[in-house]
């Protein structure tokens, strides 16, 4: 054990059980096979919010939540606050990133079956979370209030109109009133920096400390092997070794943000303008494509209660895979898997590759 | 220093091993990586100076809009500032009318102008001012700082050049 000469060190052991921490620490391990790289993806994943959290602090010293002056405050944090265009940038590149982590993080979890027994509750939590970082999203498109964020509420919202019998009612909650105005923009705006922080912060404490009780999934693969003695069960010290390389993923994935935002700092667009009309193939963020596109070819009720249950599925997705949950690879649920990111991939792609379509 | 030099130089390029030449170059990494994040960081929060905050004059009232014994709060810059038309004075002459800041210099308290008394009164803690910006009573430091005070056509202008 490390020298307790330090008087700090005795003051706080005495009080809060430093050694006991320690202790802890020291012993936690991860497990080490040929797919252990997935794990980094959930850190990844969790630096990302952090980054958001201390970045969209920082723009809320000079960002003002009115129809009147969001555009406005937004170009003053872009082109007079120092380094604010990197700030701002900074909070939108590693959005995008974070959304696109919890992705990677959620389908590699997928694939690998982690959400079996006895982690339900594990995935249940991540699902939801994903849920909210895409509310996040959503909310925090509006707030510089230019045209293309306006457009792109006014349609995002008037899917609320679907919903049986309190549709009506949900969109005149979620907009502030029938239309999308300076009051939808002060109620995202308190979406986007209080509510969905409050929940994403709860929901995120459960999420880890059942990843912490449970200990991270192995793949069944790896769990056969170990049992037909084809391979040893190794671990890797949380710390320092899993960490280390954590943190070098985190500074490498800061590099690439700051490149980013250094070479196309994120740009404010056109003032929102309820007189002008939408631009030709206008879509929403990208992760939200895959949805707009299908809508393009189904009915609108067929497309929004398709994606509707099917989140819903997606949510008790492990109550539905009883192989997996007895420990037997379950193949029809790879494949499931790998049909679903194919058909998000391809759908995006004809969006973008043929906006016309 | 002469310690080190008796040692031999391979000795001394031991002492040097390679756990502390990497530990250094993390260690320093680490700085330039913390210096970097926290720098921005600072400059961020400080905020930049507004262009045309410096406020030097300012339209606080029409002539007639005063009666003689009555004040009149008005934005000067990003503060309020009093303007006063003297007992019996001239609504038409510049002279008539004095001009202070109206922020109290004990604790930034705005003050207002009582007739009744002919004094400019701090309600925070019962300061008083004289039509000169001296303090009378009450726990003032310092006197308000005066306004300059110009009529140009129907307009009273204050400015805080130095009359």
């Amino acid at each position: 054990m490390a020298e307790h000469s330090n008087w700090l060190y005795r003051w706080l052991d005495e009080r809060v059980d430093l050694q006991g921490l320690e202790k802890f620490l020291r012993h936690k391990t991860v497990p080490y096979h040929r797919h252990s790289i997935w794990y980094y993806v959930g850190g990844m994943t969790l630096y990302l919010f952090v980054v958001q959290v201390i970045t969209g602090i920082l723009l809320l010293l000079y960002y003002k939540p009115t129809a009147e002056s969001a555009y406005e405050s937004v170009q003053y944090i872009m082109t007079e606050v120092p380094f604010g265009w990197l700030v701002r940038s900074i909070h939108s590149y590693a959005a995008n990133l974070f959304i696109g982590c919890v992705f990677v993080h959620m389908f590699s979890v997928f694939i690998m079956k982690a959400y079996r027994k006895p982690r339900e509750f594990t995935w249940i939590s991540g699902a939801l979370l994903l849920f909210l970082a895409m509310g996040f999203g959503f909310s925090g498109y509006l707030l510089p209030w230019n045209q293309l964020a306006y457009l792109a509420t006014n349609v995002g919202t008037s899917f609320a109109t679907m919903v049986p019998v309190v549709g009506p009612w949900i969109l005149e909650f979620l907009r502030g009133g029938k239309e999308v105005t300076g009051a939808t923009l002060t109620r995202f705006f308190g979406f986007h920096v209080a509510v969905l922080p409050g929940l994403t912060t709860a929901l995120l404490a459960v999420h880890l400390l059942f990843v912490q009780r449970q200990g991270m999934s192995v793949p069944i693969v790896i769990e056969d092997e170990i049992s037909s003695k084809k391979a040893d069960r190794r671990e890797l010290p949380f710390i320092p070794n899993f960490l280390f390389r954590d943190m070098l993923g985190w500074t490498l994935a800061l590099g690439l943000i700051i490149l980013l935002a250094t070479l196309f700092p994120w740009e404010v667009g056109d003032k929102a303008d309820i007189l002008k009309p939408a631009p030709a193939h206008i879509r929403p963020e990208w992760y939200f494509v895959f949805m707009y596109q299908t809508l393009k070819y189904v009915p609108k009720v067929v497309g929004v209660f398709g994606f509707a249950i099917a989140g819903m599925v997606w949510v008790l997705l492990p109550f539905f895979d009883r192989k997996s949950n007895r420990g037997i690879s379950n193949k029809l649920y790879t494949a499931i898997g790998i049909i679903v990111v194919a058909y998000m991939i391809i759908m995006t792609a004809v969006a973008y590759l043929a906006p016309g379509e | 220093m002469l310690e080190i030099d008796i040692y031999p130089l391979e000795m001394r390029l031991e002492k040097v091993s390679r756990r502390n030449a990497i530990n250094i170059l993390l260690g320093s990494g680490i700085a330039a990586l913390g210096a970097g994040t926290i720098y921005p960081i600072i400059r961020y929060i400080i905020p930049p100076a507004e262009s045309g905050s410096g406020t030097s004059s300012v339209s606080a009232a029409k002539v007639g809009e005063l009666k003689p014994n009555e004040g009149k709060i008005f934005k000067f810059g990003d503060k309020p500032a009093i303007l006063v038309l003297k007992a019996g004075g001239d609504p038409s002459s510049a002279a008539s009318y004095v001009a202070f800041t109206a922020v109290c210099t004990h604790l930034g308290c705005t003050v207002q102008y009582r007739a009744d008394i002919k004094n400019i009164w701090c309600a925070c803690h019962n300061g008083h001012y004289d039509l000169n910006g001296m303090v009378i009573s009450g726990p003032p430091p310092t006197p308000l700082t005066a306004y300059t005070v110009a009529i140009k056509g129907e307009e009273i202008f204050v400015s805080s050049a130095k009359a």
